[in-house]
């Protein structure tokens, strides 16, 4: 059979699922960097990134253009990270706690919205076919690439460089790393901190409107299956830098496209371990960076998970 | 970029007739403090005395009740330290108010009101450069603060005063994490920059041997009250300790007795992972005897905390052994217990107590559920009570009641219910942490008095110190811990002060 890789069918395939699956964590994750790195942990991006996907396909649905879904995404997420910011703002507010909270309203109200869009087709995000230089469909369908996908990259990187070279950077750096410094400079942290969480939350919800936009591309409950709680671990993995982000996404990725990789070839057994691979992957990687007698380094100073 | 503005000359600033009430509470009372321009003001006081009051009042912090200040000969009103800052006035805060994770150039260049929205990084670098070349000393730019000796943090925030072109400067405790030859070194260049008219300077000190040395007026508060004045040159210090403190008696040292006994701490060939992970700790031998006061030295992060979490089996160490009177120990609540060890760690209300929970059960720690020599399943909150009571009583803790949370008494009264918990019942191995830390005059001497007399007592002693005068009164034997391995170990009365600060600051 002309089409029959053998066993390259597996790597080909885990090239293309980490392409695939990893825009959302790199979202996601490129959103808890930006909130983090500001002193705060957003735990509640997991809701935001349902919701997301929700809203953009209802509103992909309505308008007929996938990009109106994905500005809804990003609004909505924006405003679930606002919500969020400003809760703990308040004195004595615990982060942690109210992540949690809106993690799951963010899930129950998109369940709660989403009800008539589970049968409905909105229009797919459109992507660019860089696999036409080979004849294999395996490839061709593994370097379909998403224009998201190819935003988030730049993301990474202007977050990068936002960091290192603009004064928003360096004020979230500060406030993110000593709210005694950042009020000694006279800075508010904590409206700095609302406002990188709330921009976080907008690249959770376009991470969302991937999701059921273009990959796996329809709207139901079960579309996330934790991505957003992963990528809090990701992100840790990935030291707070926005470009290792991509890294660990694409890591991630990879890791999560193993168990459909198998089973194109016919592995069947084991089936729902190889799905487990992201999950145990999250573990580990806690696992590894952790350590009794040492504090993380690059971790921003004043995150709550870290102090 | 208008904020370099050094040539511009130094600023006076003067206080007249302030005065700042909270609530029924006078926290200064008609204080008035002329600051010549060009001047370095020395502002001396016990805690609570007013001091910190009069600079936030001077920044804007506060909003005096009556009184007025003159800047530049002119009257000036200081509605927030913003307006301060416009105004040629900086200040630089008792702890380090750098952004650790940032580099000495990027919290320069962000500590600026008018920092670009876009920072070109090989313009502004060449102007730092710039800027560096016309100051007394510099720092490396280019590493994260993090990085940097405590030394090189108090020299950048003085250039980041002078880079934001302040030309009035409080200092407040500007050498308490210091070594003295640091201090000497930072003192001296700001000295300096005073005598060449670039900055007055006010700093708020607690060491007379540096006001001494370094300053050219001092004023003293005590209670909110002005109570000395006048050129360095004119008062003795036994002047101005009476000055700070009136009449109050301190708690005189208690006096050496006895001599050292055996070995009851000893701890060979330790190895343990330092905090960040990547450097060793290292103890060769570290012998305490009976009836001896141990002092180690050493500037903070050069691994104390980590033997005393050691010594409190907090952290694990993969080679050699401690023993305490011969007998491996792991610091376990039943070791502790029969070999007599007690602690008192630094910020005792965070290492030491529940900070929730009431006097009567912090105080009961050790003994709660003790029933003679065996151990008991129901409380007796009675005799917990009464025995608290006691100690309360023995130790002068004052609290408002012997049920208010812990966390609610003074600094000086949670050190001292702690060393009443620690101190009662068999006592052989006391290691004690930086325990007169923020605490006033009276509070510190009588904790000196309670440790001395624990070791007349026939205790030993681990004392683990940052305050060097604290170690030079106290110990029998000092040591000095640099970078994780004790490197000076003598006898008080050969110690050399100025090989203690080289051997502090890393020097062998």
């Amino acid at each position: 059979m002309e089409n029959d890789l053998g066993l390259w069918a597996i790597p080909i395939a885990i090239v293309g699922g980490a392409i695939r699956v990893s825009t959302p964590f790199l979202f996601v994750s490129l959103g808890e960097v930006l909130t983090e790195r500001s002193g705060r942990i957003n735990l509640g991006l997991e809701g935001t990134l349902v919701f997301g996907a929700m809203s953009g396909y209802a509103v992909a649905y309505q308008t007929g253009s996938p990009w109106a879904g994905v500005l809804a995404a990003a609004f909505a997420g924006a405003i679930f990270g606002l919500v969020h910011g400003v809760l703990c703002s308040i004195p004595k507010v615990n982060d942690i706690a109210i992540g949690i909270a809106m993690m799951l309203l963010g899930m129950g109200l998109a369940y709660f919205f989403g009800k008539p869009y589970i049968q409905p087709v909105a229009p797919d995000l459109p992507s660019f076919p860089l696999g036409w230089w080979s004849d294999l469909p395996q490839v061709q369908a593994a370097l379909r690439i998403n224009v998201l996908f190819i935003l988030g990259i730049a993301l990474a990187f202007a977050l990068w460089w936002m960091f290192r070279a603009t004064r928003v950077g360096l004020v979230i750096r500060v406030v993110g790393d000593s709210t005694d410094a950042a009020r000694a400079m006279g800075l508010r942290p904590s409206v700095v901190r609302t406002f990188a969480t709330a921009a976080g939350g907008a690249f959770a919800g376009i991470g969302g409107a991937y999701l059921s936009l273009y990959y796996p591309g329809s709207w139901n409950e079960g579309i996330s299956s934790g991505q957003g709680l992963m990528a809090v671990a990701l992100v840790i993995f990935a030291r707070w830098n926005p470009i290792a982000c991509f890294g660990a996404s694409l890591l991630f990725g990879g890791a999560g496209a193993l168990g459909p990789a198998l089973q194109s070839v016919g592995v069947s057994e084991g089936y729902y371990l190889y799905y487990a691979a992201p999950y145990v992957l999250t573990l580990f990687v806690l696992i590894a960076i952790s350590s009794k007698s040492q504090a993380i380094t690059g971790a921003p100073g004043e995150l709550s998970i870290t102090k | 970029m208008k904020s370099v503005s050094s040539t511009k000359g130094a600023i006076g600033v003067e206080t007249l007739h302030m005065t700042m009430r909270f609530g029924a509470f006078t926290a200064l009372d008609d204080v008035s403090v002329r600051i010549e321009p060009g001047s370095f003001h020395a502002l001396l006081g016990e805690n609570g005395a007013g001091k910190s009051t009069l600079v936030k009042c001077i920044m804007g912090f506060y909003h005096a009740t009556s009184g007025e200040m003159l800047i530049d000969g002119h009257e000036a009103k200081v509605p927030d330290p913003r307006a301060a800052h416009a105004l040629g006035l900086g200040m630089v805060y008792q702890h380090f108010t750098l952004v650790p994770s940032l580099t000495a150039a990027e919290n320069l260049v962000i500590s600026r009101e008018d920092a670009p929205a876009v920072i070109d990084w090989r313009k502004e670098s060449a102007r730092l450069e710039d800027f560096m070349t016309r100051m007394p000393f510099r720092v490396p730019l280019d590493r994260p603060v993090r990085a940097l000796a405590a030394g090189e943090k108090q020299k950048l925030e003085i250039l980041k005063q002078l880079y934001l072109g302040r030309r009035f400067l409080i200092l407040d405790e500007p050498t308490s994490v210091l070594t003295p030859d640091e201090a000497d070194e930072v003192l001296g260049h700001v000295r300096g920059l005073c005598e060449a008219g670039a900055i007055t300077v006010l700093m708020i000190s607690h060491k007379f041997r540096e006001v001494e040395a370094y300053a050219d007026e001092v004023t003293v508060l005590r209670r909110g009250k002005l109570v000395g004045q006048g050129p360095v040159a004119d008062l003795s210090r036994a002047e101005m300790a009476r000055m700070m403190m009136g009449d109050a008696k301190l708690a005189e040292p208690a006096p050496r007795a006895g001599i050292p006994g055996p070995i009851i701490l000893s701890a060979m060939g330790v190895r343990a992972k330092d905090r960040s992970g990547l450097k060793e700790i290292a103890l060769e031998r570290l012998e305490v005897r009976g009836g001896e006061i141990v002092g180690l030295a050493g500037i903070s992060g050069n691994g104390q905390v980590e033997l005393m979490e050691l010594l409190t089996g907090q952290r694990p160490h993969y080679a050699g052994s401690i023993e305490v009177k011969g007998a491996p120990f792991e610091a376990t609540r039943s070791e502790a217990r029969v070999l007599g060890v007690r602690y008192l760690p630094e910020e005792p209300l965070h290492n030491a107590c529940a900070p929730r929970m009431s006097v009567v059960e912090n105080i009961g720690f050790r003994t709660f559920d003790l029933n003679g020599s065996g151990s008991r399943f129901w409380l007796k909150p009675g005799d917990m009570r009464r025995r608290a009571g006691e100690l309360v009583e023995a130790f002068r803790v004052k609290t408002a009641s012997l049920d208010s949370p812990i966390s609610s008494l003074s600094g000086g009264n949670v050190q001292r219910a702690v060393l009443a918990r620690e101190l009662t019942g068999a006592v052989d191995l006391l290691i004690v942490a930086n325990p007169c830390f923020g605490l006033d005059f009276t509070a510190v001497a009588e904790i000196r008095a309670r440790i001395m007399s624990a070791r007349n007592g026939g205790a030993a002693v681990l004392l683990i110190s940052e305050d060097l005068d604290e170690i030079m009164e106290l110990a029998d034997r000092v040591l000095v811990m640099s970078e994780g391995a004790i490197s000076y170990d003598r006898p008080v009365g050969e110690v050399a002060i100025g090989e203690i600060g080289q051997r502090m600051a890393g020097h062998h």
